[in-house]
């Protein structure tokens, strides 16, 4: 991986959105490497929402670089850059007046593809997501259920083949059912697509079950990046230790209560 | 009725697609900038806040301003009728579009918005293909509301020399002819009811996203507008415009002069029911050609004069310094007079033992006196107050059709009436004689726009009506309009007038 371009470079990036007193992101740089899933995790106003827009330009940065390919993102207008990137939101953000079919198909319309190889493409994006073409394609957006148009957000954001996925919370507004089989679902695509893959989460089990490295950011710095082991390693900063820690103390709890129910 | 109509659909159909051209770029400023946000609202709403008459009378001299500073440009424009009309009514429907569109396009979703932008779609484009299209059906209401409002408001151009179905209205109400009134908003009602339900089909197609009732809609008020409107292109001939005041005998004249007119060949057109002040300056700017005024009128009001060196003396004046200001060309005296004079029941009178204004005074402290919108207003009322010491215990104001009501069921005692106007007859009302010579005479003129000082063929035509109208025949004639029995048209009047006179 060491040898190849990275797909993402963040080079000592700075935001401050109140004229530098305080920071929202705080001198962060990190490299993603092409093929990987990278989870970012960290409480509320930690600065990870604010860092995954600053790689598709939704925020620019104060200060430092943002690097897709190893080209800076600042060299191409943001529309373009955005359109060679897929973009996953918790809201999910479908076109109310627009058909299923017809959200999936706005990057590539909007790059111009013949109008046959749109049409193919939603179809296999539809199947790739797991929903009916036939029973879906025209239906409007809010005949869906919650777990479905994230289904749908996942198709749109891969419609126009990106090579990078940047996913804000993607299941979080989910129930834990169809959450899990989301998780599992997406994963699979990432693999099979050989995508690079960036995902912020506030759920470190989802972070630890899903990701190749997690990045940890607490007051607008990145405390930690590794893979879930390395984090787990002696030496590490306490703020990290005790979130990996939570989840171990979860199972345990839910271990101990289901044990009691069956002695009890 | 196709002409009033078709130049309401004309003037209100302009107003809207100006209104929406210009509201719908700054509700998308502001709806971008806070900063324009607050300022751009604002002010439209400060503009709602002008009673839209006055609104529409305040282009007039503006424009009229402009046009003179402008002319030396060699840009030519009339400050009365279309374009002031047009100006007020499209200010007035901007608030309503402007509001909704605001509101339509915060409305949007943040999520969506977002994601408009996350799948690449350029500031423009999430404009043209997402906030535009979800924000359409909160703006399509706000269009059908300032149909409605303009439509409606539109009646109100007439005064400013703008044909409207409020022709219907402004006529009937200064000739006490209620069927008139009536049908003008009944028209002006129907038609607003038409273009909203037109509207709402629109409105309705777009919140369901059915392209086949946005289309019927659009073609239906395409269709309506087309066909309003086509009248107003067939009939363009070039024509001499007669200028009228809003009562009863300028409606009178006006029709007198224009069938005179045609009788000799020539194309005339009316324009009733401007203000006084507007119709002097409309005739100094060349916007209509010929009017009827009264000598005293521009004596105090253009000329600014308060000394009273006789009848003949005044007219000479008159007519030297009309010549000199404007090129204004005063044709003559048309054989009558038409004074303001205080007028009281005959038998409150009697009872008071008043005959002349300085016996007035004396009672006035336990009067009441009516005026008519204008009256309290002019440099005649402030002479006959200062000459006399009149005080009035109160001061009412009336469109003159019910200060004549008043005066005759007691709610007022005197009111100020014009000595040719036949009420005071059928009324039993009695003029009280200005015993001191308070107001100047009021000799009726007609006068010619200086552009056309020396068109040979209309001065001709217009020359015949010099000092052909006694008194008594215009009295009559404007009774037969004004009276409850046995009521008549205007043009039935002018037709009597022509008749007694024998100039037809």
């Amino acid at each position: 991986m060491a040898s190849l371009t990275p797909a993402i470079t963040l080079d000592r990036v700075h935001k401050s959105f109140d004229g530098g007193k305080t920071f929202a992101v705080e001198d962060v740089s990190l490299e993603i490497a092409s093929g990987e899933f990278l989870a970012i995790i960290g409480g509320s106003g930690s600065g990870k929402t604010t860092t995954l827009r600053m790689i598709n330009r939704l925020i620019e940065p104060d200060s430092g670089e943002v690097s897709v390919e190893g080209a800076p993102v600042t060299g191409l207008p943001a529309h373009e850059l955005r359109r060679r990137m897929g973009y996953v939101i918790q809201g999910v953000g479908l076109f109310p007046h627009l058909t299923i079919a017809e959200n999936i198909a706005i990057t590539p319309q909007l790059l111009d593809w013949p109008r046959p190889q749109i049409e193919a493409r939603v179809h296999e994006l539809l199947d790739l997501v797991e929903l009916a073409p036939a029973a879906y394609a025209n239906r409007m957006p809010t005949a869906l259920s919650g777990g479905q148009k994230q289904r749908v957000g996942i198709a749109r954001a891969l419609a126009a083949r990106p090579h990078i996925v940047l996913m804000d919370e993607p299941f979080g507004a989910l129930d834990p059912i169809t959450r899990d089989t989301l998780t599992t679902a997406y994963r699979k695509l990432h693999d099979q697509l050989g995508l690079t893959s960036v995902m912020i989460t506030h759920d470190i089990q989802e972070a630890l079950l899903l990701a190749d490295r997690i990045a940890v950011m607490a007051d607008g710095r990145m405390v930690a990046a590794g893979a879930p082991n390395d984090l787990a390693g002696a030496g590490g900063d306490p703020r990290v230790l005790a979130l990996l820690e939570m989840p171990r103390r979860q199972a345990r709890r839910v271990r101990e209560r289901l044990a009691d129910n069956a002695n009890g | 009725m196709p002409d009033y109509l078709s130049q309401h659909v004309l003037l209100s159909a302009a107003a809207l697609l100006l209104g929406l051209t210009l509201s719908l770029p700054l509700a998308i400023a502001a709806h971008r900038h806070a900063a324009v946000r607050w300022p751009v609202l604002t002010l439209a709403s400060a503009i709602q806040t002008i009673p839209s008459l006055a609104l529409l009378a305040l282009f007039y001299p503006l424009l009229l301003a402009l046009s003179a500073a402008t002319s030396g440009l060699g840009l030519h424009f009339s400050a009365l009728g279309f374009l002031p009309s047009l100006l007020a009514l499209t200010l007035y429907s901007m608030l309503p579009i402007l509001r909704n569109a605001v509101a339509g396009l915060q409305g949007v979703d943040a999520d969506v918005r977002e994601a408009a932008l996350g799948v690449g779609m350029t500031t423009r484009q999430a404009l043209m293909q997402v906030e535009l299209p979800l924000a359409a059906p909160v703006i399509m209401a706000g269009v059908r509301m300032a149909a409605v409002w303009t439509i409606g408001t539109a009646t109100l151009s007439t005064p400013v020399g703008q044909t409207s179905l409020g022709n219907y209205i402004f006529t009937g109400l200064q000739t006490e002819n209620w069927v008139f009134v009536l049908f003008g908003c009944a028209a002006a009602a129907a038609l607003a009811l038409i273009a909203d339900q037109l509207l709402g089909l629109i409105e309705s197609g777009v919140a369901r996203r059915e392209r086949a009732r946005v289309m019927a809609g659009a073609i239906g008020l395409i269709a309506g507008v087309a066909l309003a409107i086509a009248p107003s292109f067939v009939s363009a001939r070039p024509a001499y415009i007669i200028g009228a005041k809003g009562f009863t005998e300028q409606y009178i004249l006006a029709y007198l002069i224009r069938d005179e007119l045609e009788e000799q060949g020539l194309v005339a057109r009316r324009r009733a029911g401007l203000g006084s002040s507007v119709v002097f300056r409309a005739l100094a700017a060349g916007e209509i050609d010929a009017y009827v005024d009264y000598s005293g009128t521009i004596w105090t009001t253009q000329m600014g004069r308060t000394d009273q060196p006789g009848r003949e003396a005044i007219r000479a004046e008159m007519t030297q310094w009309l010549a000199n200001q404007y090129g204004i060309v005063t044709l003559g005296s048309l054989g009558f007079e038409n004074a303001y004079a205080l007028a009281m029941r005959r038998d409150r009178a009697e009872e008071l033992g008043v005959r002349t204004v300085s016996e007035l005074a004396r009672a006035a402290p336990q009067l009441r006196i009516g005026g008519d919108f204008e009256f309290f207003g002019r440099p005649e009322w402030a002479g006959l107050r200062d000459e006399y010491g009149l005080r009035f215990n109160a001061q009412r104001e009336f469109q003159s059709t019910f200060m004549y009501r008043a005066v005759a069921n007691g709610d007022v005692d005197v009111i100020s009436a014009f000595s040719s106007d036949g009420r005071i007859a059928a009324l039993d009302l009695i003029v009280l004689e200005d015993d001191r010579g308070a107001i100047p005479p009021y000799d009726a003129v007609l006068l010619v726009s200086p552009t056309r000082a020396h068109d040979e063929a209309f001065l001709a035509a217009l020359r015949p009506l010099v000092g052909t109208i006694p008194v008594e025949a215009m009295r009559q004639a404007s009774l037969m309009v004004d009276r409850e029995e046995d009521k008549r048209s205007v043009r039935d009047a002018a037709a009597f007038l022509a008749a007694e006179t024998g100039l037809d």
